[in-house]
């Protein structure tokens, strides 16, 4: 009986996580134009979808900025959690922890309006008159995607065997390779992990890009954003439902290959 | 040696220099237009301009505090179920809980509004079956809503990895030693997943206090500190002002985190193992 009301909440969280999801993915099949009356089956919002050079921009936006700012965080990140594991000075250790902590602590809103006010200072100093582009977007984005790589790659930092890098440089390696041939092997699985992670985060993020971004350069969260300010048509809705089929795809994989991996893992003992 | 340490500055460099001019700068820029008007003259209007958003930010704590204690109260028996199950159900709950994080939350939201507006979804079925519309959009029930739902997986998820880690053999041993259910719960699963609680606290607090898109959709005419932040820098282009603004929230939100960290602390101490 116990058990029983246990998992009837459960049932009744998921439902509630799920409830604007599925009436997402229905009304995207609307023949009307409306997202809370349903007339019958269309597939023409996707077909509008597909068609609208406005969403596709947005959408090939969002992967360029997404994959750059990923990619340039992630670079310099590792560098810095590996500069950051050999540190002996404790203060300096510490103040560089604490002030990468500040993005992630800080709410997106005080994080989007400090830059955006810094981008603007510097504008007005060197008298541009609008101060705000891809170039301040792909900023806001490494910023605040820098704190996440380092705390993705430290721990496998820590968890390397120190002495490797002794034994390579003992066997006559510089310490340039020791990094490329001994460090970074060890600390991959970190740094992919924080590159994926700094790799959505900048798909999702609105509140940091609605404060950076210039007029001209429009990512999809943003594109919403201004939809969503009218009567939003199905079509953002199609659009979503294509990402969360993804998502779930490729979630779906990965689990289910961690699940059999484990298993094997077990036959295999 | 020496050849260590210049590379290990050099790999240190960007970063360090990344963070002074990205991090640290735009933080004294905040102050800076706190405490200037827009011809960058001293002045201490903007601060003294706070004083008419006192409701404003009354009403933002108390709604994402309320917001933050029932998604505690959900989350908590929710984690604690999904931990006791099976290893492989635990990871498709986990990843279900995790998924719809994946949709942007500006989509979800709208999706509710949807649901909740007084020609919405729930309205016109309770039309069908001949009752009165209810009004759902526009209430303080709806912006608390809208946060719960939104920020419900930063709660559940740390909350979840730490009574993941309790050894089931030390809730036998306590059962052994004549511990009923509710003294298990005191004594052993609460003080140990302590850690989780308080950063679930924070990760949905912060970004329930600091919200203003959630309130635009649910809230109709409710306005919280993001909403006046958003309207100070993005209509009216009174950036003094919305600096002064975002650094009250920026102190407000340091401050809870002190003082959840201190709560934290006291708690934690009498942890056993």
């Amino acid at each position: 009986m116990k058990k029983h009301s246990g998992n009837i909440f459960i049932g009744i969280i998921y439902f509630l996580l799920y409830a604007p999801l599925l009436v997402m993915v229905f009304f995207s099949f609307n023949e009307a134009k409306s997202t809370s009356v349903f007339t019958g089956f269309s597939l023409k919002w996707y077909r509008e979808l597909f068609a609208s050079s406005t969403t596709m921009t947005a959408l090939k936006n969002t992967l360029i900025l997404a994959v750059l700012s990923s990619v340039i965080a992630t670079v310099i990140g590792t560098a810095a959690a590996v500069y950051i594991y050999y540190l002996r000075k404790k203060w300096w250790k510490n103040t560089l922890d604490i002030v990468t902590n500040i993005p992630m602590m800080n709410p997106d809103i005080v994080t989007g309006v400090s830059l955006m006010l810094l981008f603007v200072f510097v504008g007005r100093l060197v008298g541009a008159a609008n101060s705000l582009s891809f170039i301040t977007l792909l900023i806001a984005h490494v910023t605040f995607n820098l704190p996440y790589v380092i705390l993705n790659v430290l721990p496998k930092l820590n968890q390397t065997d120190s002495h490797l890098v002794e034994a390579a440089q003992d066997l006559g390696s510089t310490p340039t390779e020791a990094f490329f041939r001994v460090i970074l092997p060890a600390i991959m699985p970190g740094v992919t992990s924080g590159l994926l992670m700094a790799f959505t985060l900048s798909l999702d993020d609105f509140v940091i890009s609605y404060y950076t971004t210039g007029s001209s350069f429009q990512t999809l969260p943003l594109l919403i954003f201004s939809m969503t300010k009218k009567a939003v048509k199905p079509d953002m809705y199609a659009l979503s439902t294509i990402i969360f089929v993804t998502v779930l795809v490729l979630l779906l994989a990965v689990n289910i290959g961690q699940i059999k991996a484990a298993e094997k893992n077990e036959k295999h003992k | 040696m020496k050849k260590r340490s210049l590379m290990q500055r050099l790999l240190g460099a960007p970063y360090i220099l990344w963070a002074a001019i990205f991090i640290i700068v735009p933080l004294i820029i905040v102050v800076y237009y706190s405490f200037t008007d827009s011809a960058g003259n001293f002045t201490l209007d903007n601060i003294k301009g706070l004083a008419g958003y006192k409701d404003i930010f009354l009403i933002s704590i108390e709604y994402s505090l309320i917001a933050t204690v029932i998604t505690l109260l959900i989350s908590y028996p929710f984690a604690y179920i999904m931990s006791r199950k099976k290893e492989s159900t635990q990871r498709i709950m986990m990843m279900l809980v995790m998924l719809p994080m994946w949709m942007n939350l500006l989509i979800r939201t709208y999706s509710w509004m949807n649901i909740l507006e007084k020609n919405g979804i729930i309205n016109n079925f309770l039309a069908l079956i001949g009752v009165e519309p209810l009004k759902m959009i526009g209430t303080p029930g709806a912006v608390i809503f809208g946060m719960i739902y939104n920020y419900i997986p930063y709660m559940i998820l740390p909350i979840y990895s730490v009574m993941a880690k309790i050894e089931p053999s030390l809730l036998e041993a306590a059962e052994d030693l004549g511990s009923n259910g509710f003294s298990k719960l005191r004594r052993i699963i609460l003080p140990l997943s302590m850690p989780g609680v308080v950063s679930g606290f924070t990760m949905v607090f912060v970004p329930s206090v600091s919200t203003f898109y959630i309130s635009q959709k649910l809230g109709g005419k409710i306005m919280l500190v993001g909403d006046a932040i958003e309207k100070q820098i993005q209509s009216l282009y009174n950036y003094n002002l919305g600096a002064a603004l975002s650094l009250v929230l920026m102190v407000l939100i340091l401050l809870s985190m002190a003082l959840m960290k201190k709560f934290a602390g006291d708690s934690g101490d009498n942890i056993l193992v």
